[in-house]
C-alpha cells in the first residue's frame, strides 16, 4: 500500500480560551489516527510559532480583539489553503464579544478596563492604571468574528464543538467528502 | 364537525372549519416551524418562520385558514433556505451569545437553528444592539438583548394573565417589547403569571430569578431532540 502524502495542519487561539484547542484533544485515541494522516505546523500544540511552509488546513479558535490576532489571522489566510473557524468565539465573536454592546456604554471598552483593572469591587491595583506597556498588543475597539477580518471557508460551532465534530469533519475534509455536518450533532453551547 | 382533506408536501391530511394551515398540521403530525406562535395564544404571524407555499404565494401557517383542496409546500429546499435566512437574521439583530445564556438548550431559536442547518452566521454583520437589563423585579430578570419581538409574551400577558405588562413600542427596525411602567418591579408581574413561564419566552429574555442552571447543559428540552419532533412523533405513533 502506497501511503498518501500528509496534510499539513496549522492551529492558532485568538481571542479564545483554548477550550476548542482541548476539544481537539478530545479526540482521544482517534488522535493517532488523525496524525498518521497530518502533520502539524504552527500551532500552540508544537510550540512552532512560525509557518514552516505552507499549509493544507489551517483552525482558528477565537476571534480578533487586538492587532496581534488580525496579524495572525491574516497570516494564516495567506499560507492555508482552508482556512476553517472553530468555535463561538472564531465564528461571532463569543465571550470577548460581550464587551462590544452589553456594556450600554458611549466607550465600552473603556468601561471594561476601568472595571477590571481599577473600579471593580475587588480589585487590588497598585498602579491605578490598566495596562499599558508598549509590549502589550494594541486592542482593537471591538472584537470582531474572524470572517469580519478575513475570508473563512469553513465554521464549525460550539463552545467548544466536540473532539466528535472536529475530528469528522478534518477526516471529512482530508477525503474530499465534507458535505456539511449532522444537524443532531451540532451545539451552539 | 365538517371535516375536508388538503395537501401538505403531498401527504393529504385532513382539516376542519376554522383552523389554520398549522393547527390542522400539528393534528395530523406535521411539523411546520415557528416561533412566535404559540399554543394557547392567539396567532400573530409576525416572526414568518411558519411561511408556506400555497398555490406559489408565500402565506403564514399559523394564520392562513385550512380550505378544502389546498396544495401546501412546507419543507422544500426552497422555504426551508427562507426560514433559515430569517433565523439567521435574527441571530444578527439581537446578541445572542448562546455560551453565555441560561437559556441555551431550551431556547427555540437556537432550536430551530439546528433545525434549518444554520451553522455559519457570517453573511451579515453583527448590529449589536445596545440594550438595557432589567433586573428591578425580586423574581423576574428580563434581558432584553435576546429579545426576538415576537409578542408572545405580549399576548399572554394581556390574553391569558389579564395585566398587559409588555407591549411593543417604536416602528420598523427600532420595535421592541418593553414593559408597561417604569421598569418590571413598577408593574404588578408576578412570577407565577402564564407570561413569565418557561413555555412563553422562546428564548432567553424573560428570567425567572434562581433557576438559571437547575437543568444542566445537556439535558435540556432541545438536547432530547430537534424542535418540532413531539408533533412529528404523534404521526409516528398513530
Amino acid at each position: 500500500m502506497t501511503e498518501l502524502p500528509k496534510a499539513r495542519v496549522a492551529t492558532a487561539s485568538l481571542a479564545g480560551c483554548f477550550g476548542c484547542h482541548m476539544a481537539i484533544l478530545d479526540m482521544d485515541e482517534r488522535l493517532i489516527d488523525l496524525m498518521a494522516r497530518v502533520d502539524v505546523d504552527r500551532s500552540p500544540l508544537t510550540d512552532i510559532k512560525r509557518f514552516t511552509r505552507r499549509c493544507d488546513i489551517g483552525l482558528i479558535e477565537g476571534g480578533c480583539c487586538n492587532e496581534e490576532n488580525v496579524h495572525v489571522l491574516q497570516d494564516f489566510r495567506r499560507n492555508c489553503d482552508v482556512l476553517i473557524a472553530v468555535g463561538q468565539c472564531a465564528i461571532m465573536g463569543g465571550l470577548p464579544a460581550m464587551r462590544n454592546a452589553i456594556m450600554h456604554s458611549d466607550d465600552p471598552l473603556r468601561e471594561c478596563l476601568d472595571e477590571a483593572f481599577l473600579t471593580g469591587r475587588y480589585i487590588r491595583n497598585t498602579t491605578h492604571n490598566a495596562p499599558n506597556d508598549p509590549a502589550l498588543p494594541l486592542l482593537l475597539d471591538e472584537v470582531y468574528p474572524c470572517s469580519e477580518v478575513v475570508e473563512i471557508d469553513y465554521n464549525i460551532p460550539g463552545c467548544a464543538p466536540t473532539g466528535d465534530v472536529i475530528y469528522e469533519t478534518l477526516i471529512s475534509l482530508l477525503a474530499g467528502k465534507f458535505r456539511g455536518f449532522e444537524r443532531e450533532k451540532i451545539r451552539f453551547d | 364537525m365538517s371535516g375536508f382533506s388538503f395537501t401538505i408536501d403531498g401527504v393529504e391530511i385532513t382539516g376542519a372549519e376554522g383552523q389554520t394551515i398549522m393547527e390542522a398540521a400539528d393534528a395530523a403530525g406535521i411539523y411546520i416551524p415557528r416561533l412566535c406562535d404559540h399554543e394557547g395564544l392567539r396567532h400573530q404571524g409576525g416572526c414568518r418562520v411558519c411561511t408556506v407555499k400555497v398555490g406559489g404565494r408565500s402565506v403564514a401557517a399559523c394564520t392562513q385558514p385550512a380550505e378544502p383542496g389546498l396544495n401546501v409546500e412546507n419543507e422544500t429546499p426552497h422555504i426551508t433556505k427562507l426560514r433559515r435566512d430569517l433565523v439567521e437574521m435574527l441571530f444578527h439583530e439581537g446578541n445572542h451569545l448562546c455560551p453565555i445564556c441560561e437559556a441555551s438548550g431550551n431556547c427555540e431559536l437556537q432550536a430551530m437553528a439546528y433545525r434549518l442547518d444554520m451553522t455559519d452566521p457570517t453573511r451579515f454583520p453583527y448590529l449589536e444592539p445596545s440594550r438595557a437589563v432589567d433586573a428591578s423585579h425580586p423574581d423576574i430578570a428580563l434581558d432584553t438583548n435576546r429579545c426576538i419581538s415576537c409578542g408572545r409574551c405580549i399576548r399572554a400577558s394581556q390574553d391569558v394573565d389579564g395585566k398587559g405588562i409588555f407591549g411593543y413600542v417604536g416602528r420598523g427596525i427600532h420595535r421592541q417589547v418593553a414593559v408597561n411602567g417604569e421598569n418590571m418591579a413598577a408593574t404588578d408581574a408576578e412570577v407565577t403569571d402564564f407570561a413569565m413561564s418557561a413555555e412563553v419566552c422562546p428564548v432567553g429574555c424573560i428570567i425567572r430569578k434562581r433557576e438559571g442552571f437547575a437543568t444542566p447543559i445537556g439535558e435540556r428540552d432541545f438536547d432530547k431532540g430537534l424542535i418540532g419532533h413531539e408533533i412529528e412523533g404523534k404521526k409516528a405513533d398513530d
